[in-house]
């Protein structure tokens, strides 16, 4: 099993974070994994992207133009990633602020409306597990008692007392995906 | 096992260095490998193994103050991207002359000049050619995986008193911004004093009664004397050609054709093979590790048993002069590249390879 | 069968009144006849012999005209790039916190190419001493003009004198370093005359003494002749010095134990 996973969204959207969380719950699970990072000037407050591979070999390629998901969560970022999704592949977005809707007919796409469900229930900081659980909803990846223990390692010591939201929020994320397009 | 973590290349190195007994760091900030010194800085490895961590004022100092920690026997190391490098060739012309132990990080960006902040490979000839003045190598590593920077760390510390020599890992800001799975050895404790003395008799520690003072230099006015510095140098550069190639072959076996590249890229052409053999194309890697001492001999048989090979670099055409020496006129050699900081993607070297050795 | 020029038996122990210090090695220095060099050399050496440090000092040599400093001098020495001494010291001191380091260093080496370290390392308070030889001149490639060459004076690539208004103006580092909190005792010395070598190494004691409790950094200026570059006798140019150097860069205390030496009013002539 390899994944190929490509997160994007604008900075401060906790797409880095969601990529590292995932990343190290699979180490956790002693699976391989990378997670390449989009950096420099483009993290100031513009588009933040991240690659993260979850395998059960050894990953060849860090970096990639052709993905199995993609997690998207701004325009910008539809624009750039739609057609980067393998044939039969998976898309999810947020559609907060997305204008031109996903049009491919070739791939798998699933809508979370994370923001506004975060926003709803003052949970808006683990905006990004909302758009994670939902994203494990379809692809269990790595097993919950492992993203435990991935969050425990991401998370820096004074911040482990919101494990708790962030597990609720996965958990929420399982039940706010909408099916817009199943392929057969 | 080792304790597993998910880290940086970065941050990889940085705390590897800790665990190999490193006495100092000495840096200057510059994208893409800030997070070295951020991450020394924040681990206060001084107030656990009693490693030194500066922030120097400029490259300059940061390379000059490796030549007196080194010069004293410390375990010492630097870190810093390509302009930041340039501006260290001098200090590493002196040391690889006075003949001092150091390990140097270089997260390559792409240039010329400021050039770009994202990953390039085209700070290969002037790690590998030296880059400063006069007849000097430098061993260089080159770095495909966030464990490798890890591991580097140590083997490059063990090279450089070895041989007397700085150690140079060339990775690159991909390498050095990506995150993966790491497995981290145990911590070597430092040296004590009297281990070090003991160690290196060079090193500058203070003259005792009972032996000579010593002196640490480049210098030599002398041309007789300096003849004699400079054989002595490329008596241990055919010592380490000799001894401390380091390479890796995958699935080279049964290949027609392979593909040869360091670091980020022979990463790529990893996942270019998985696409090439699945439209039934036979294809290898070969990965020189070590960059200086190049796997000339490795090459040379390689190129004897398959039909082509194509050099993958980001960079203009760099290690392929070295591959070519290396095969001789045996076999087609072609060079892909991509530079600025574009990174080619794994579609794209196999077209590259369909084109220029298989159809061309 | 000829006389020997010196009767051996003369030299016995109670006779002896002046020898060469253990610290210096056995061998003719390099340096001009008349120069300052080997004079600092001497005290340096005398003070470190005095305080027992020789086994726990580590020097660093510059490039210039005492680049070969650590073929005299019998201790341990690295010899450093250009400039680059304090960058070194900084290092070793850092790392061998119980040792004795310090730099020597010429005015080209200090207050040209070296400026950034110098200034650094004496802003960062490091627990090191630097010696800083200022004869106006780059006396090892030819008596060329330095940052601290006087205007008008003469050098071989100011032949017709230092303009100040196309040149730029001479820069007295040791003022400037006192200005930073991390200079401790900031002196300015001469070796010309007897009272003035006693003077000198009084301020090299007072430095080493310092480092013992890591204060920050000793910064002993000694102004010099050079006759070489100058094109003077030695005679000469120790007058010419007088008459010139020492007005532009007065001897004295400029900073001790960290605080700022009072300027005497200058005195006006009517």
């Amino acid at each position: 099993m390899t994944e190929e996973i490509i997160i994007a969204g604008f900075g401060g959207q906790g797409v880095l974070s969601m990529g590292k969380i995932l990343a190290y719950s699979g180490v956790m699970q002693n699976k391989e994994v990378s997670w390449m990072p989009s950096y420099g000037p483009e993290m100031r407050g513009g588009t933040a992207n991240v690659t993260v591979i979850v395998s059960d070999e050894r990953i060849s390629s860090p970096i990639l133009n052709a993905f199995d998901t993609a997690i998207i969560l701004n325009q910008q970022s539809m624009d750039k990633f739609e057609k980067t999704v393998k044939p039969g592949g998976l898309l999810i977005y947020d559609p907060n602020g997305i204008t031109h809707h996903p049009t491919r007919k070739d791939i798998n796409i699933y809508s979370i409306e994370a923001a506004d469900e975060a926003g709803k229930l003052g949970l808006s900081k683990v905006f990004n597990m909302i758009v994670l659980g939902g994203f494990l909803h379809l692809k269990p990846l790595v097993a919950p008692e492992f993203i435990h223990k991935g969050l425990e390692k991401s998370l820096p010591a004074r911040h482990h007392k919101l494990i708790p939201d962030n597990e609720r929020a996965i958990d929420i994320g399982k039940g706010l995906l909408k099916p817009l397009q199943v392929l057969n | 096992m080792g304790e597993l973590r998910l880290m940086k290349g970065n941050e990889a190195v940085a705390e590897a260095a800790i665990r190999a007994g490193c006495d100092g760091y000495f840096g200057y900030p510059i994208t893409p490998q800030s997070e070295i010194m951020e991450y020394l800085m924040s681990e206060k490895p001084y107030e656990t193994t009693g490693m030194v961590v500066l922030q120097a004022e400029s490259e300059v100092a940061s390379i000059n103050m490796l030549y007196g920690g080194a010069g004293t026997g410390k375990r010492v190391m630097t870190s810093s991207s390509s302009p930041g490098i340039s501006l260290m060739q001098e200090g590493i012309s002196y040391m690889a002359g006075a003949e001092l132990p150091a390990l140097l990080v270089n997260v390559v960006r792409g240039g010329p000049g400021l050039g770009t902040i994202q990953p390039s490979q085209a700070d290969y000839f002037q790690s590998v050619k030296g880059g400063g003045h006069g007849d000097y190598k430098i061993i260089v590593l080159a770095p495909a995986s966030v464990q490798e920077m890890a591991d580097f760390a140590k083997l490059g510390f063990e090279l450089a008193f070895k041989y007397r020599t700085p150690v140079m890992i060339q990775s690159d800001g991909a390498i050095g911004q990506m995150m993966e799975k790491v497995e981290l050895f145990d911590p070597i404790p430092r040296r004590t004093e009297e281990e070090l003395i003991a160690q290196c008799p060079w090193a500058a520690t203070g003259k005792p009664k009972n032996r000579d003072h010593i002196i640490i230099t480049s210098l030599d006015l002398d041309p007789a004397g300096q003849e004699r510095v400079n054989l002595k140098l490329q008596a241990k550069y055919r010592q380490i050609e000799e001894k401390e190639v380091l390479f890796e072959e995958i699935s080279c076996e049964d290949a027609e054709y392979v593909f040869v590249a360091f670091g980020l890229s022979a990463r790529i052409c990893q996942k270019s093979i998985d696409m090439a053999r699945a439209q039934g194309i036979k294809v290898g890697l070969f990965r020189p590790i070590t960059l200086y001492p190049f796997p000339t001999k490795q090459i040379a048989a390689l190129a004897k048993k398959v039909k082509g090979m194509l050099v993958v670099e980001m960079n203009a055409g760099q290690m392929i002069e070295d591959v070519k020496l290396s095969a001789g006129c045996s076999v087609k050699i072609e060079h892909y590249g991509r530079f600025g900081g574009i990174i080619p993607a794994p579609d794209e070297v196999v077209r590259a390879l369909e084109k220029q050795i298989i159809g061309g | 069968m000829e006389e020997p020029f010196v009767k051996t038996d003369i030299r016995k122990e109670e006779n002896i009144v002046y020898k060469r210090t253990n610290l210096l090695v056995d061998r003719p220095l390099s340096y001009c006849p008349g120069c300052g060099h080997g004079v600092v050399h001497r005290m340096l050496m005398e003070t470190l012999e005095e305080m027992g440090l020789q086994d726990k000092t580590i020097g660093v040599s510059p490039v210039g005209c005492s680049v070969l400093a650590y073929d005299f001098m019998n201790i341990d020495m690295l010899g450093a790039a250009h400039g680059r001494a304090p960058a070194l010291a900084t290092a070793i001191k850092r790392m061998w916190p119980n040792r004795f380091v310090f730099t020597y260093q010429g005015d080209g080496d200090l207050a040209a190419i070296g400026t950034a370290e110098t200034i650094h390392a004496c802003n960062r308070g490091e627990n090191f001493v630097i010696i800083f030889i200022n004869n106006g001149i780059y006396g090892m490639t030819g008596g060329q003009m330095a940052p601290t060459t006087l205007p008008n004076m003469r050098s071989s690539t100011s032949p017709y004198g230092r303009d100040v208004s196309i040149m730029g103006h001479p820069l007295k580092m040791t003022e400037l370093v006192a200005q930073l909190p991390g200079t401790y005792y900031v002196t300015r010395q001469a070796v010309h005359t007897p009272s003035h070598v006693r003077k000198t190494k009084k301020a090299l004691r007072k430095a080493f003494e310092n480092q013992k409790n890591n204060t920050g950094i000793s910064f002993v200026e000694v102004v010099s002749n050079c006759n070489s570059g100058w094109k003077m006798t030695p005679v000469q140019s120790n007058k010419w010095m007088e008459e010139n150097m020492f007005p532009f860069y007065p001897l004295g205390d400029i900073k001790v134990d960290g605080k700022l030496v009072e300027q005497k009013e200058a005195v006006t002539k009517e």
